[in-house]
């Protein structure tokens, strides 16, 4: 196994704490745990990548982090407010300050590109007037300003893309979560979407990126954290892919 | 709620409907039928208890006076009979009608040979009862009346009228409740095969943070108006059926109007139509709530 960067340091204050997950385990059935007493803290601001083989916990801790799932034990915090205790009719309000994109793009297939991106802005209530004007706005800065009448099914892959992009980030989330959203892109389009999910982390917003993607993780220097088998085995700030033999 | 998010919510719910063609056409093909057993049930079962209430009136019990009574005595058992909850019609007949009605009815020709009147002892009350089923109650007070000598009463058409329509009054509740059970399993199938088509656009409303209502909101909205087109088919077909039987009967079997005499088309209808809207709209409501609920936990 190889691992490159410098190992991270642990010292900001848990109010600046995106996310802090501590002793963190997840079983779905007797045997292997998906996650095993898993300790992370991010920082607001911060750029992550998540990395790890097929089954190593990454998308359970992605689950997790959505309050899909419950953890069999640990705590989990997001944002200040503590995922575990959160009782049931709070988790919609939860997910609001969470931006959220998928590999497989998950936008609403009946409905043109400007109706995808409003639809988050008519869960939050949002009045119309005020639709009108971020709408428009967003979908320029992921740069779909002219396509907005389309439907998912006539754009291209990394269109799609950015329009689920531009659907996490209508609401001005504090955390965007991407899982594997360059995983049915090709190389340019996954270039694009990291430069945008860049420029949106420079913006303040924190990003965390579950991706396969070992060229884009080892060209951004971002930090990284390695898991296998439901365990985090690396940490690095400015970190790269680990090599697996 | 803003009201713009509700109007949001219904137009989504109107919209569906044209957007899932072929699942609005299945669910109310389904809700049409089950409503069209009901509505057909529901007529043949009301004029048929309309033809057992006609029955019913035209049952009296006699309540023979006693000879020589006086007037004012004749007018009190009138009042005390009249006071009576279950009696809907008092009818006096005197001796003298009395026995003018059975010459006539037994076709006697002429009988002025006669020099008294033979039933001068029958000057009698017809009571007739708004409720057959008090007759025993009502023979049991008449019996207590001085002035009264004799009661006649059809005891065994009352029993069976009364049987008839409690009969009547079980087997429409049976059917009722098998039919609405039946609707709620057919309608809910069909809203479960087309909501499950949508799953995954419940799951990405929930996954950005949409409420459980605002994601079900327009699959109810969707399911009530399926409710009510559902119901709309089949109250004009029973309308015409209805309509088309009543002539048929009419011209086909006219020494039957008396017996089967059917009720309005519009009486039948004032309590179908509420009926069957407010049963098409629930089983919509309950099977769109219920199945949108399997894919909520998200």
């Amino acid at each position: 196994m190889k691992t490159t960067g410098t190992r991270r340091r642990l010292g900001a204050g848990i109010s600046d704490k995106a996310i802090v997950m501590e002793h963190v385990s997840k079983a779905y059935t007797v045997g292997v745990p998906a996650l095993n007493d898993v300790n992370l803290h991010i920082n607001k601001g911060e750029f992550v990548f998540i990395v790890g083989d097929s089954g190593s916990g990454k998308s359970t801790l992605i689950k997790l982090l959505l309050r899909e799932l419950l953890p069999t034990s640990g705590k989990i915090i997001v944002n200040g407010t503590d995922v575990v205790r959160l009782k049931r009719r709070a988790i919609p309000k939860f997910r609001r300050s969470l931006g959220v994109v998928f590999q497989d793009f998950r936008l609403l297939k009946d409905r043109n590109v400007y109706d995808n991106v409003a639809f988050a802005q008519r869960i939050i209530q949002m009045p119309n007037r005020e639709i009108r004007k971020n709408v428009p706005s967003i979908l320029s800065t992921v740069g779909l300003a002219g396509k907005y009448k389309a439907r998912p099914k006539q754009l291209s892959g990394g269109e799609q893309q950015r329009v689920a992009l531009a659907r996490a980030l209508v609401n001005k989330p504090q955390i965007l979560l991407a899982d594997e959203p360059t995983g049915n892109l090709d190389p340019k389009n996954s270039w694009d979407i990291m430069n945008l999910l860049e420029k949106i982390n420079n913006n303040g917003t924190t990003v965390l990126v579950v991706t396969h993607n070992r060229e884009i993780v080892n060209a951004m220097q971002k930090r990284v954290i390695t898991m296998k088998k439901g365990i985090i085995v690396s940490d690095e700030e400015k970190g790269g892919y680990i090599d697996e033999d | 709620m803003r009201i713009n998010t509700l109007f949001y919510c219904i137009w989504q719910g109107i919209r569906n409907i044209f957007k899932n063609k072929w699942f609005t056409l299945a669910s109310v093909a389904t809700i049409s039928a089950c409503l069209f057993l009901f509505g057909l049930f529901y007529s043949i079962l009301t004029n048929f208890q309309h033809m057992v209430k006609n029955a019913e009136q035209g049952l009296c019990v006699s309540a023979l006076l006693e000879e020589g009574l006086s007037d004012d005595r004749v007018a009190e058992i009138r009042s005390m009979i009249v006071r009576r909850t279950e009696v809907s019609n008092v009818e006096y007949v005197s001796a003298e009608e009395t026995w003018a009605q059975f010459v006539e009815e037994n076709k006697l020709g002429d009988v002025s040979f006669y020099t008294e009147n033979p039933l001068e002892d029958c000057a009698h009350f017809d009571i007739y009862l708004s409720d057959v089923s008090m007759q025993t109650a009502l023979v049991n007070y008449l019996e207590s009346i001085e002035g009264i000598r004799k009661i006649n009463q059809s005891f065994l058409t009352a029993q069976a009228l009364t049987g008839v329509n409690a009969i009547i009054g079980y087997v429409s509740i049976g059917i009722i409740i098998i039919l609405f059970l039946v609707s709620i399993f057919l309608i809910s199938n069909t809203v479960a095969i087309g909501i499950s088509v949508r799953k995954e656009e419940i799951q990405i409303m929930k996954y950005i943070g949409a409420t459980d209502f605002f994601t079900r909101a327009p699959f109810v909205i969707e399911g009530m108006v399926i409710g009510v087109i559902g119901s709309f088919v089949p109250l004009i077909a029973v309308f015409f059926i209805y309509n088309e039987a009543m002539m048929y009967v009419a011209k086909r079997f006219p020494s039957l109007s008396q017996l089967l005499a059917f009720l309005p088309v519009e009486t039948v209808f004032t309590n179908l139509v509420p009926v069957c809207i407010g049963l098409g709209v629930g089983i919509g409501f309950i099977g769109s709530f219920t199945t949108v609920r399997k894919h909520l936990s998200v």
